[in-house]
């Protein structure tokens, strides 16, 4: 799709903003651009991010990097380095930063700047370090999540730098637009903060229309009712979790008429919840005590299912649910196998199946053309020889 | 008929002349095309009364709490920038309306389940053949394809199905849940980056595109270094609280106000110093075995009390000031309302009020990406149901006033 484009990644020191380069970086080497990395000697600093392949600790064996480096080339520079820093982005469209370290209006007028920095390139807390953790807080995302009551709880597998990223693909791509008729590059200023503020948008909606401030209720989600009542979607299961929730309008409704089915055929006991007329149900005006009694059926009824009971019975009624999956349920997902999803990548000696392209592309999906890339691997066949580092620097990379 | 690179010159939106036809429900298609809007391209919401739109429906907030399709806060958040048309797509004089507003088009985005539209004679075919250039974006739960891709899903589950709920919470507990239907917003950017690298391609080759994105293959995306870790060790990744592989410590503790909270993390030893410093130089910290990353995180439960025991004692702004004047990385946690009076997304001007015919004042959400040369979005709250069939079906598709009075009386356009 992107063949042609050339894009450089400036890598610093800072993980999150590695790690958000390195996911916009992987989103355009995907789509066919030229995305050459350029590391410091040291090297990505997420090379280093546990976990690893085999657990065994070495800079091409870390997962964050595995998962987010695939389909580039790689060349070191130091910081200091402008000399081949410049002959670098020379022939570049697209250049992607984690920090203004290419100033964009000292930049060639048609290269297109990406800055991802936490909090944004300008304002009160443009040089603000953040992690994940703080970028998400930061955002009222962090706030949304967890019991009532006791902390905010984040993610285990850190988001922000991939929504970042995501976006800052986004940007790109409208800047690469524009210059099709402008003629001019121009600087996309992303921020993390702010992209994590559109994970969220019915509680701002909330916040701003009804005046009304959404909380973390654990399991439970709001913004379904009138009266303030709240549906539980998270469920324990007999080997795990499911979710579902009791919901209306039309798919809503007829998964309630599907539940009662199933209940049925199981003899299972609900009395409560057989006797809701589907016809004229509405959620939106049901009591806490009425969604209390009536979760308490399908609570019970839950149990006795397994993750894999529950996700062939809703697919066999087409009505609304879904197992609370792992990585192991992912990949043994028929769905995804029939969409073949899943490529081998040989890495270090290992094949991992990794996930496939994000989309289907005239029914292609992008594959991964090759590894993640070692230290400086590609330094010859990018640099002209003059700018090849001198055997200290590549002492240094080891 | 428009295409890149025939904006006027004067224009700073990118997509200016970009013209997209939406049949979409709900968050995940419609938002891809409140950002294509965003940015300057004419996007044309194509619904039916007969058949709303849950966000028009079923979803609150209302104005004054009372439901109605133009009361509806989140269908006018969520289709903001576009003009609204209706058409009953079961007519075939709709069906054929339809085609002829495709006909005009460069980008269709439709999300509804696996071959619903080509049940209502707007299969892919029939569009690319009204227009062999367009580029078709098919965004749904499951995908076009496979066993599952009939199966009709809502974010808040699907976000259950790829992983993400299995990853947040305490690990003695039941889940919690990501607030709402997260996954559907990871498939609005793919979606969005989707149409845009096929845009750019057409624009050098001349090629449509037909995209099809499954939801839930877009939301892996951002699953994929714990899917790899699987893959790798044969482990099952799982929630931790907030707990970090490599920060120690790494949470979220109270301050002396009701339900406040700070974040705060420290990445290496250095930052221990710094952090035991800003605490005052207590007493406990001066343990030798927490000097090093792997003695803090044998005790780090114990080192999240003492710290949240300084915590208790410090307003939230206080605090994070200072422990950000040490450099160390820490914020406030936010609720979403305070985002509203945010100093660093006011800068950024992050939300953009507008005034709805019905609802009032709207706060609409920027896109988080700030472009230096661009005018960006969006600008105007999403339309009324039907607020633009006339302009569009007289205006556009080229009807007269006998013929588009007699489509209304036939009900073509409920």
């Amino acid at each position: 799709m992107l063949d042609g484009l050339r894009v450089i990644e400036l890598i610093g020191d800072d993980v999150w903003g590695a790690a958000a380069v390195g996911h916009c970086g992987r989103i355009l080497a995907d789509l066919g651009a030229d995305v050459v990395k350029v590391e410091p000697p040291t090297g990505d600093p997420i090379r280093t991010v546990p976990p690893y392949i085999g657990e065994r600790a070495a800079p091409d064996r870390g997962l964050l990097w595995t998962a987010l480096n695939a389909n580039k080339r790689s060349v070191t520079a130091s910081p200091d380095d402008t000399a081949r820093r410049a002959a670098l982005l020379a022939g570049a469209d697209v250049v992607l930063q984690p920090a203004l370290t290419v100033d964009p209006a000292k930049a060639d007028p048609r290269l297109v700047v990406v800055t991802i920095t936490p909090y944004g390139a300008s304002g009160p807390l443009a040089s603000t370090p953040a992690s994940d953790l703080e970028v998400t807080a930061s955002s009222g995302s962090l706030w949304l999540a967890g019991e009532p009551g006791g902390a905010p709880v984040r993610t285990t597998l850190p988001q922000s730098p991939l929504w970042a990223g995501m976006y800052a693909a986004a940007g790109a791509l409208l800047a690469i637009i524009a210059r099709r008729s402008t003629g001019r590059g121009q600087h996309v200023d992303v921020s993390g903060q702010q992209s994590m503020v559109t994970v969220h948008p019915p509680a701002a909606v909330f916040a701003d229309v009804a005046r009304e401030e959404h909380m973390r209720l654990g399991p439970n989600l709001l913004g379904r009712s009138i009266v303030g009542a709240r549906f539980r979607n998270v469920w324990p299961c007999a080997d795990g979790h499911v979710s579902f929730a009791i919901q209306g309008g039309p798919i809503g409704r007829h998964t309630g008429r599907m539940l009662t089915a199933w209940m049925a055929e199981r003899q299972f006991d609900a009395p409560r919840f057989r006797a809701i007329d589907w016809a004229p149900f509405d959620n939106r005006t049901l009591s806490q005590a009425d969604v209390d009694a009536l979760e308490a059926e399908v609570g019970a009824f839950l149990r006795t299912l397994t993750k894999r009971e529950f996700f062939a019975g809703v697919i066999a009624r087409n009505m609304l649910g879904y197992p609370v999956a792992d990585a192991a349920d992912i990949y043994s997902d028929e769905q995804l196998r029939a969409r073949a999803f899943w490529q081998d990548v040989a890495i270090d000696g290992t094949t991992l199946e990794f996930p496939g392209g994000f989309a289907l592309f005239d029914g292609e999906r992008p594959t991964v053309r090759r590894p993640p890339p070692r230290l400086g691997e590609h330094q010859h066949e990018v640099m002209p020889p003059n700018l090849w580092p001198a055997a200290r620097d590549t002492l240094k990379a080891r | 008929m428009s295409s890149l690179g025939q904006a006027k010159p004067d224009s700073r939106s990118p997509l200016v002349g970009i013209r997209v036809v939406e049949l979409g429900w709900a968050a995940a298609g419609p938002l891809v095309g409140t950002y294509l809007a965003s940015h300057g391209a004419d996007v044309i919401h194509l619904e039916s009364s007969t058949a709303l739109d849950p966000f028009r429906s079923t979803y609150p907030p209302f104005k004054d709490n009372e439901p109605g399709p133009d009361r509806a806060a989140m269908f006018a958040f969520y289709n903001a920038g576009k003009r609204g048309v209706t058409l009953d797509l079961k007519q075939p004089r709709a069906v054929e309306l339809a085609l002829r507003l495709v006909a005009t088009a460069d980008v269709v985005i439709e999300s509804f389940p696996a071959g619903t539209l080509a049940r209502r004679g707007l299969g892919i075919e029939v569009l690319r053949a009204t227009r062999p250039d367009l580029v078709i974006l098919s965004s749904c739960n499951q995908g076009q394809t496979g066993p599952h891709a009939q199966h009709p899903g809502y974010g808040s589950q699907l976000t259950a199905l790829a992983g993400f709920t299995q990853l947040l919470g305490d690990p003695e507990r039941t889940p919690v849940i990501l607030y709402g239907p997260y996954i559907d917003y990871i498939a609005v950017g793919y979606g969005v980056i989707a149409v845009l690298a096929a845009l750019d391609r057409r624009a050098r080759t001349g090629q449509g595109c037909v995209i099809d994105l499954s939801q839930y293959e877009a939301g892996l995306q951002f699953m994929a270094p714990a899917l790899l870790e699987h893959a790798a060790n044969g482990t099952l990744p799982t929630r931790a609280g907030n707990r970090d592989r490599v920060a120690v410590p790494h949470g979220v503790y109270p301050t002396s106000e009701p339900d406040s909270w700070i974040a705060l993390s420290v990445w290496d030893d250095g930052e221990w110093t710094s952090l035991v410093e800003a605490l005052g130089d207590p007493e406990w910290a001066r343990d030798s075995s927490l000097a090093t990353a792997d003695g803090r995180r044998s005790r780090e439960a114990w080192i999240d009390e003492r710290i949240a025991e300084w915590s208790r004692r410090q307003p939230r702004a206080s605090a994070v000031t200072r422990l950000r004047s040490r450099g160390l990385r820490a914020a406030p946690v936010q609720s979403v309302g305070e985002l509203f009076r945010d100093p660093q997304l006011a800068e950024r001007r992050a939300w953009r009020t507008a005034r709805h015919p019905v609802i009032g004042d709207l706060r609409l959400m920027a896109p988080p990406f700030v472009l230096s040369d661009a005018d960006q979005g969006p600008g105007r709250p999403g339309p009324l149901l039907g607020q633009h069939t006339e302009e569009v079906f007289r205006g556009i598709v080229g009807l007269d006033a006998a013929e588009y009075a007699a489509c209304e009386a036939a009900g073509v356009f409920r």
